[in-house]
């Protein structure tokens, strides 16, 4: 498999055909791991740093563990290339503006990436679309199974597996769901989220995890705590307490607008469909912006003519890297905008 | 300066205006206590006071100086940049680490989740106890019931270790 050939079409997680997905866009676990005997990142040396890359990844190329796999070098890789990975959420930001030996492992579909040498040896992520974490905790927990006994992770009796950054120590697990929330938003309830958030002490973050705005009515939310409860605890919270009590809200603030504001709630997806079908420049934020409003009147039956599939095609592939990946070449400022609203036209035409 | 009542140096300077008249007192700390009911507390000797802010000053140095015998990276460092150099930092620093870990986790300080095949069962969390000896208690009167008395012992003895450790 090539990095190209993820290009034209979305992730799994972005097939929108996952449980809530109304609501819910992605349920993401990642495990920080350690290989033992190594030191962590800000010690390692660059021998150090590229002998470990080269022993994990030949060890997760090794067949039968990764079957299928995708692996990028990132220190060698093009710019462009890095952007598309932070795109399709399968590295960080933090990981493709870094430094040194370091690199991806990708496979199954997407579901599965494996980051190496990022704050910790190995990041490894799974990410389905919906609400799927029983399944997501599944899978990685298997991974990590298979990979243990290859690479002895660093484990201490007390503190369980040890991390560079100890709020990520013990279980070493960040569980993030990722939400779109528009209603909650236009009500201008969505202050009731980040409360119930905090008081359960979960962080919420934009669409691209740390250290990013919300944009276009997306949030993610992501435990804080690691250590001191048990990877099913911290899990099970999400499933039960947080998710359903946050779906809820949305829920019933579409309803609201439903019944009181008909007329306002039709003109923002009537609005914001006749831009995304008219318009000759979009810059990327507006179009996500649009795309919520759009995305919320098909899920609420107020635009028929439109599959949720191709909305969360655009939401991808409207970016900037997919967008001149798709279209071959390097585009910048109005030239990139104008191509961008081209591309949005033909799609939404062709639907 | 002499003490006004006593040959006791004078410590204590009062100034007074009667009647729109200035009187100066020099006082040594007694007398002003007992005559002008001043109380003043003996003042912490300036080289003692020096002593102690040394002594908390090289507490705090002593701590950043706190260096891994492993990978080098010092106290000072880590709480730069937040991310350790090597997992022997965690018993390095494990004293310091302590009241981090509890403010970023909710004040636990154990790992109660999974663990490697290898490093064996994983430590039993305490919070878990009631649960546990319940089970343990259940489990004893089905061993009473089918006789099976050697078990039954087993059991005793764990319920009473359990019930021993107090809770924390």
């Amino acid at each position: 498999m090539k990095l190209a050939d993820l290009t034209n079409r979305a992730g799994e997680w972005l097939r929108g055909n996952g449980p809530m997905s109304e609501i819910v866009i992605s349920s993401r676990i990642r495990l920080a791991r350690n290989v033992a005997g190594v030191p962590f990142l800000a010690k390692a040396t660059r021998v150090q740093r590229q002998e470990l890359e080269n022993r994990v990844r030949d060890t997760l190329l090794a067949a039968p563990i990764l079957p299928q796999t995708l692996y990028v070098d990132l220190e060698n890789a093009p710019d462009i290339d890095r952007q598309l990975l932070v795109e399709r959420h399968l590295i960080s930001k933090q990981h493709a503006a870094g430094e040194g030996a370091r690199g991806v492992a990708i496979g199954e579909d997407e579901t599965i990436s494996i980051m190496i040498n990022e704050e910790d040896h190995l990041r490894i992520q799974v990410m389905r679309s919906g609400l799927q974490l029983d399944e997501a905790w599944e899978q990685i927990n298997a991974l990590d199974d298979m990979l243990e006994p290859k690479l002895d992770f660093a484990f201490h009796a007390r503190f369980g597996y040890l991390t560079a950054c100890p709020t990520n120590l013990g279980t070493g697990i960040r569980v993030s769901v990722m939400l779109h929330l528009p209603a909650l938003k236009l009500t201008g309830e969505i202050e009731k989220v980040f409360r119930a958030a905090k008081d359960l002490r979960l962080a919420v973050r934009g669409l691209y995890g740390e250290g990013t705005e919300a944009t276009g009515d997306f949030y993610q939310i992501s435990n804080q705590t690691t250590l001191g409860k048990t990877e099913a605890e911290i899990i099970s919270e999400f499933r039960h307490l947080v998710i359903p009590r946050i779906i809820d809200y949305e829920r019933h603030a579409r309803r609201s607008l439903l019944d009181d504001r008909t007329i306002a709630l039709d003109d923002k997806i009537g609005r914001a469909l006749g831009i995304l079908r008219s318009a000759r420049l979009m810059a990327s934020e507006e179009v996500l912006f649009l795309l919520s409003h759009l995305r919320m009147g098909v899920h609420m039956g107020r635009v028929k003519d439109i599959d949720i599939s191709t909305i969360n095609e655009l939401f991808l592939l409207t970016q900037p890297a997919h967008l001149q990946k798709i279209l071959g070449r390097k585009l910048e400022g109005d030239v990139r905008r104008a191509a961008r609203a081209d591309f949005i036209r033909q799609k939404l035409k062709a639907n | 300066m002499k003490c006004d009542n006593c040959n006791k140096p004078a410590t204590v300077h009062l100034t007074e205006i009667k009647n729109g008249k200035k009187f100066e007192k020099h006082l040594c700390e007694q007398c002003a206590a007992q005559n002008e009911g001043l109380p003043v507390k003996s003042h912490t000797p300036i080289n003692e006071l020096l002593t102690n802010f040394v002594m908390a000053h090289s507490g705090i140095q002593k701590e950043m100086a706190l260096e891994c015998e492993h990978c080098k990276m010092t106290w000072a460092e880590f709480r730069q940049s937040g991310l350790l150099g090597c997992e022997h930092d965690y018993d390095q620093f494990s004293k310091d680490l302590t009241s981090l870990l509890q403010r970023a986790h909710e004040g636990a300080t154990h790992h109660t989740g999974k663990a490697p095949a290898r490093a064996g069962a994983p430590a039993e969390p305490k919070r878990r106890k009631t649960i546990d000896v319940t089970r343990l208690k259940k489990e004893l009167a089905t061993a009473v019931e089918k006789e099976d008395y050697e078990h039954a012992a087993e059991l005793r003895d764990a319920i009473r270790q359990a019930e021993a450790v107090p809770e924390s």
